[in-house]
């Protein structure tokens, strides 16, 4: 059930932001951007996680995701340190998906030259 | 992935409804596909690493930004991306797609003002509104209590 949930789920962000982006001038990159922010503000109210519970892997993959590990890590630390954690604990749960872009990334563009 | 914009505007505004449709549909399939396999791949880290869920997840994520990070590299992701689109620049392949691909471009203006500065190009906006998002709903989130 979960694999058939998160197929849909992926697959409806994914159309809804190919519709976006083929009926108006946003450009990947804006809607990358604005799908961040909703999936931040969606988990300020545990909706997003309430979709990962439901959803499982599929809610994970979308870039919503990445807003909602954000928000996610910076409200666990502040419910141990206070509000400084706030600022501590942002990247926390993100930590693992940008240090390994980074490093992909650099280790492929030492090995690799760009192909036109 | 944003090189072509103005052009492809123009090539947009062009668009039949007919291609609208199709191109939503493969992206639909696409990105469901995507998240079939993410979930597959989480049950079946769970099953023979005897992975917690939360870890199996991150390890995902890694698969895949590995996977789209090396494709980019060796050239075929842009050609998927071209008949994909949204499909693979929505999920977590287009976050490392654009990463790699901005510091394949700027490879050659050398390590520091290259490949150093010109990496996070075209991810760096997904990460700062993300933050900048985070930041603002979290504090909301903590002064108006409630645990999580």
């Amino acid at each position: 059930m979960l694999l058939f949930n998160s197929f849909l789920f992926c697959g409806f962000i994914c159309f809804i932001s190919q519709i976006i982006l083929d009926n108006s001038k946003l450009t990947p990159g804006h809607i990358t951007s604005i799908l961040v922010v909703i999936g931040a503000f969606l988990d300020t109210f545990n909706i997003y996680d309430e979709i990962v519970r439901r959803v499982g892997g599929g809610a994970l993959i979308p870039i919503t995701s990445f807003g909602h590990s954000l928000i996610h890590g910076a409200l666990a630390k502040a419910e141990s340190v206070g509000i400084i954690g706030i600022f501590m604990g942002m990247f926390d749960l993100t930590a693992a998906g940008i240090t390994a872009a980074i490093i992909f990334s650099f280790i492929n563009t030492l090995i690799f030259n760009p192909k036109d | 992935m944003m090189k072509n914009t103005k052009y492809n505007l123009i090539a947009d505004s062009h668009k039949s409804e007919e291609t609208k449709i199709k191109n939503a549909i493969i992206a639909f399939f696409t990105g469901g596909l995507i998240g079939l396999i993410g979930e597959g791949m989480i049950e079946l880290f769970c099953l023979n690493f005897s992975m917690s869920r939360t870890d199996a997840g991150t390890l995902m994520i890694v698969v895949y930004i590995f996977i789209a990070s090396l494709s980019t590299a060796l050239g075929f992701f842009d050609k998927l991306v071209s008949i994909c689109r949204c499909g693979l620049l929505i999920p977590i392949t287009g976050f490392a797609h654009s990463m790699t691909s901005s510091s394949l471009d700027y490879k050659k203006e050398g390590p520091i003002y290259g490949i150093g500065s010109n990496m996070f190009k075209l991810a760096g906006s997904v990460i700062i509104y993300g933050v900048l998002a985070a930041w603002f709903f979290g504090l909301i989130r903590y002064l108006l209590g409630g645990s999580l």
